[in-house]
């Protein structure tokens, strides 16, 4: 005779409970990227919306941010870092490959014996966090999870790399999702185009740095190594056309899906908070999705830059912080990024 | 072919609803760059949407040959069918 397992205990809805995020002290005008690469203000400003961007300094760490967030969000939900059961922390840019950035993490906020663990989903990774967090608490494997969107890009750009470099920043954003009465997280959409993989990525893999040193210990030639046209620490590159088509044509139907399986239109939302990675996307994609006037946008890239898993989180908090009566309201958000993956939900601002 | 003055109202409707420029600035001769001050961003939306106007795919290395209105209107036309 074979033994019955016992049910889980499911509960029917989840909400996210509170938001945090931290933006790092360094700000990094045009100016200054204009001496990096051959550009302008104007240029960037026209086609990107980005006047500043934030970088954090050498002394402080993807986990570092990460904590600062998730103090935040903790202290904003009324919950104790010891009633959290799951850490999830979204980024690409925690320089091990293992342990976890989630696992120091939940060490440090007090939650161990938390579950934890990292997303690499770029900057789709908050969504597909969010998602993540509403299954675990609706199938009752936790009661309430910290999820992370951090990013210190500037470890992994190349200044006078003129695709994608001039566009990134570095910060922090954070939620904890947790039971509640009535549905505050609608159904997600979660997704990859990976016939897109090479549209943002790394230039190289790290195997080629790890040989090139090799060789040059083994042989005494470190030639190589110090020439820096070899670019051997891997960085971001993208096609940007190629992106941009894919950001606004292919989200849009994204985003649509999002309002249609959370059961709201357009005029429901009180706010649209999409990845910040163009003001030119942001504004395509508002158009697309026939946005009403009273649906305040998400407009953080202006100061931010894009802060890939961050990006989110920190415009939501922005939005809310210039505007307290969004609390409580629906926001749509869509995440989209390298890989390429997407992410998108309808969730109550806390 | 498809008909060339139809696809030049089209696409003219398309490139107003993009840049706010009245539909009779937007003829075969005038660049889209130097004449009518459109950037290579809203050039690929205006590829999108005359995509979607006319049934046709303009990839993105094609892009770059339509320096004109009229380079569009025959690549739209001869795409077309
Ligand atoms: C990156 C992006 C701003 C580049 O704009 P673009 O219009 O596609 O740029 P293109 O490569 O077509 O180049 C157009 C012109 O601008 C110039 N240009 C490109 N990058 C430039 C830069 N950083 N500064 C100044 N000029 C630049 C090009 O040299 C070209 O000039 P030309 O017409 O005289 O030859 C834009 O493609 C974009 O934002 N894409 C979406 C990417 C994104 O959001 N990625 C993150 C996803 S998570």
């Amino acid at each position: 005779m074979t033994a019955t397992l016992k049910p889980t205990n499911p509960v029917d809805a989840t909400a996210v409970l509170g938001l945090g995020v931290y933006r790092p002290s360094i700000l990094v005008d045009n100016e200054q990227i204009c001496q990096w690469i051959d550009s302008s203000d104007e240029w960037i400003r026209k086609r990107t919306g980005i006047v500043t961007r934030h970088r954090a300094p050498a002394d402080v760490s993807v986990v570092d941010m990460a904590e600062a967030a998730a103090t935040e969000a903790l202290k904003d939900a009324g919950i104790a870092g010891s009633q959290v059961d799951s850490v999830i922390v979204s980024t690409v840019t925690h320089p091990y490959m293992t342990p976890s950035a989630a696992s120091d993490l939940a060490a440090r906020v007090g939650a161990t014996p938390a579950a934890a663990f990292d997303i690499s989903a770029a900057c789709a990774g908050y969504c597909y966090g969010i998602a993540q967090a509403d299954a675990l608490v609706r199938s009752g494997h936790a009661k309430h999870v910290l999820v992370v969107g951090v990013e210190k890009l500037s470890d992994i750009i190349d200044n006078h790399e003129r695709s994608i470099s001039f566009l990134l920043g570095d910060g922090a954003g954070a939620v904890v999702v947790g039971p509640s009465d009535t549905p505050g997280i609608a159904a997600s959409v979660i997704g990859s185009n990976g016939e897109k993989w090479n549209a943002v990525s790394m230039d190289n893999s790290l195997l080629r740095l790890r040989d090139a040193l090799f060789d040059a210990q083994t042989s005494g030639d470190a030639s190589a190594l110090l020439d820096p046209e070899q670019k051997l620490w891997p960085t971001l590159r993208q096609d940007g056309q190629t992106v941009f088509r894919w950001a606004v044509w292919e989200m849009a139907k994204v985003a649509a899906e999002a309002l249609e399986k959370a059961g709201v239109a357009a005029e429901d939302l009180a706010a649209f908070v999409p990845h910040q990675a163009n003001i030119r996307i942001i504004d395509e994609l508002s158009k697309q999705l026939k946005l009403p006037d009273h649906v305040l946008v998400g407009r953080d890239i202006v100061d931010a830059g894009n802060t890939s898993a961050a990006s989110i989180p920190l415009a939501l908090h922005r939005l809310r912080a210039e505007n307290p009566d969004v609390s409580g309201g629906l926001a749509l958000q869509i995440g989209f990024g390298a890989g390429l993956v997407y992410g998108a939900q309808v969730i109550r601002i806390p | 072919m498809a008909d060339k003055n139809a696809i030049l109202a089209g696409l003219a409707e398309i490139v107003e609803e993009e840049t706010g420029l009245e539909t009779e600035e937007v003829q075969l001769d005038k660049s889209f760059t130097e004449d009518l001050d459109i950037d290579s961003i809203s050039m690929m939306t205006i590829v999108v949407n005359a995509e979607e106007k006319f049934d046709v795919k303009i990839p993105d290395e094609e892009v770059k040959n339509l320096t004109t209105v009229g380079d569009a209107v025959t690549y739209i036309a001869n795409a077309a069918g």
